[in-house]
């Protein structure tokens, strides 16, 4: 009888229990990372491919966890002018698109960044611009804005895939980011 | 089996000819025949790629290589978002021009941003015959 088999296969376990409990801290504390977030994605990434075709052909594709959905639904009414672009879609697709952002938006999702876009908008207003949200300032203060605006492989902080390496996937780690021309983030 | 064999090279050394024959940009330069009485070419097509018109309360000229890039063959970056775009051609991009809702849809975007108006159906047609056979 090999003693280390029971061993085995009690360690996943406990790993596992780890992991949550510790995943669980971090999700209360809000900032911190606790050993296991590295696993764990900030919003949950783009799946729908009409969403990624249509509203990932002029930027990067926002993932619907990054707004609330009083935010993508106002969008979605006024496409034709939508920053100054027209980015107007026939009924049905629009219809789709709607229904996707409004299931996955900020306000519904279980993940932690996309609570933290959520609750630092005040519940009477609807902002559009992720980059407006309280959160999104609190989490860019540190960074000057040479490296953004000032910066011509960045341009403004919409790029989020210019800074954030793996922001397609739906993370926006810090450790992740690069930005361009300057490099690592340390800070 | 060597009949097949030949047959799918023969198939692989003609599919750049037949480029042009792509169905769908065939049944669009039909419909654009029918609407329009000028006979559109691949060289008005390249001029008016590269023409740049100053638009009404916009404060710089625009064209169509402004977001496409210089080359139909490289990639180019979004005017605004500074977003990559996959090359024009498809004779280095294959997923060029394969869906007519697609094409018509960023025409009218795109001739409304660059020019401030839409294109004409002669326009359409020409920028087709240039954008699906030349790599400039
Ligand atoms: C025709 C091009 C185009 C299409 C298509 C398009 N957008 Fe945009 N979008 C823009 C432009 C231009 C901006 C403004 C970018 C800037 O200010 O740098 C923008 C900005 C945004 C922003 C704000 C980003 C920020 O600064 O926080 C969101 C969110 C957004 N778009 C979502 C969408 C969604 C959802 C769709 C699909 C329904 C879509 N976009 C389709 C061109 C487009
Ligand atoms: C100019 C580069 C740049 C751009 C563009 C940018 N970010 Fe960031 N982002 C950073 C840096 C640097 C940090 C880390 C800041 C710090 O630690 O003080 C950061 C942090 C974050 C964080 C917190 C991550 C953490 O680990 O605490 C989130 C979430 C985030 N960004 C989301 C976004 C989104 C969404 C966009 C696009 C709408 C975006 N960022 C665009 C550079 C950028
Ligand atoms: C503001 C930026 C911008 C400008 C200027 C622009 N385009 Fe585009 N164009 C795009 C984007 C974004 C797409 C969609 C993304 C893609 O297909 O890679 C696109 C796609 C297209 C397509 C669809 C190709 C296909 O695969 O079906 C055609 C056709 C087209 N553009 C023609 C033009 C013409 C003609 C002009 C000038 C009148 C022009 N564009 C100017 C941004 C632009």
């Amino acid at each position: 009888m090999n003693i280390w088999k029971p061993l085995v296969l009690i360690l996943p376990v406990i790993v596992v229990t780890t992991g949550v409990v510790y995943a669980d801290r971090d999700e209360r504390e809000g900032e911190g990372r606790g050993w296991f977030s590295s696993f764990r994605l900030d919003v949950a990434p783009v799946t729908d491919p009409l969403y990624q075709e249509e509203c990932g052909a002029c930027h990067f594709a926002y993932q619907p966890g990054l707004l609330p959905e009083r935010s993508w639904q106002k969008m979605m009414t006024q496409l034709d002018d939508h920053f100054g672009d027209n980015a107007e879609l026939v009924e049905a697709k629009r219809q789709q698109i709607e229904a996707y952002l409004g299931t996955n938006a900020a306000d519904h999702a279980n993940y932690k960044r996309s609570k933290g876009f959520a609750r630092s908008i005040k519940a009477d207003e609807i902002v559009l611009r992720i980059t407006d949200t309280l959160y999104f300032k609190r989490k860019h203060d540190e960074v000057p804005a040479r490296l953004v605006t000032g910066n011509k492989d960045v341009g403004s902080y919409s790029h989020c895939a210019a800074c954030h390496t793996d922001a397609a996937k739906g993370s926006y780690n810090e450790h992740e980011v690069r930005i361009p021309g300057v490099g690592r983030w340390d800070d | 089996m060597k009949y097949l064999i030949r047959l799918s090279a023969l198939l692989v050394c003609i599919t750049p000819l037949s480029l042009v024959a792509n169905p769908v940009v065939e049944q669009l330069l039909q419909d654009y025949k029918q609407q329009s009485p000028d006979r559109p070419t691949a060289a008005k097509g390249k001029s008016l790629w590269v023409l740049a018109v100053r638009v009404q309360g916009v404060d710089e000229k625009r064209s169509c290589t402004r977001c496409h890039g210089d080359s139909l063959a490289n990639d180019g970056q979004h005017a605004k978002t500074g977003k990559t775009i996959k090359p024009m051609s498809p004779i280095v991009n294959a997923r060029r021009y394969t869906d007519a809702q697609k094409i018509e849809k960023w025409f009218r975007r795109n001739c409304k941003w660059t020019w401030g108006r839409e294109c004409t159906a002669d326009e359409k047609a020409s920028f087709l015959l240039y954008l699906t056979t030349s790599t400039d």
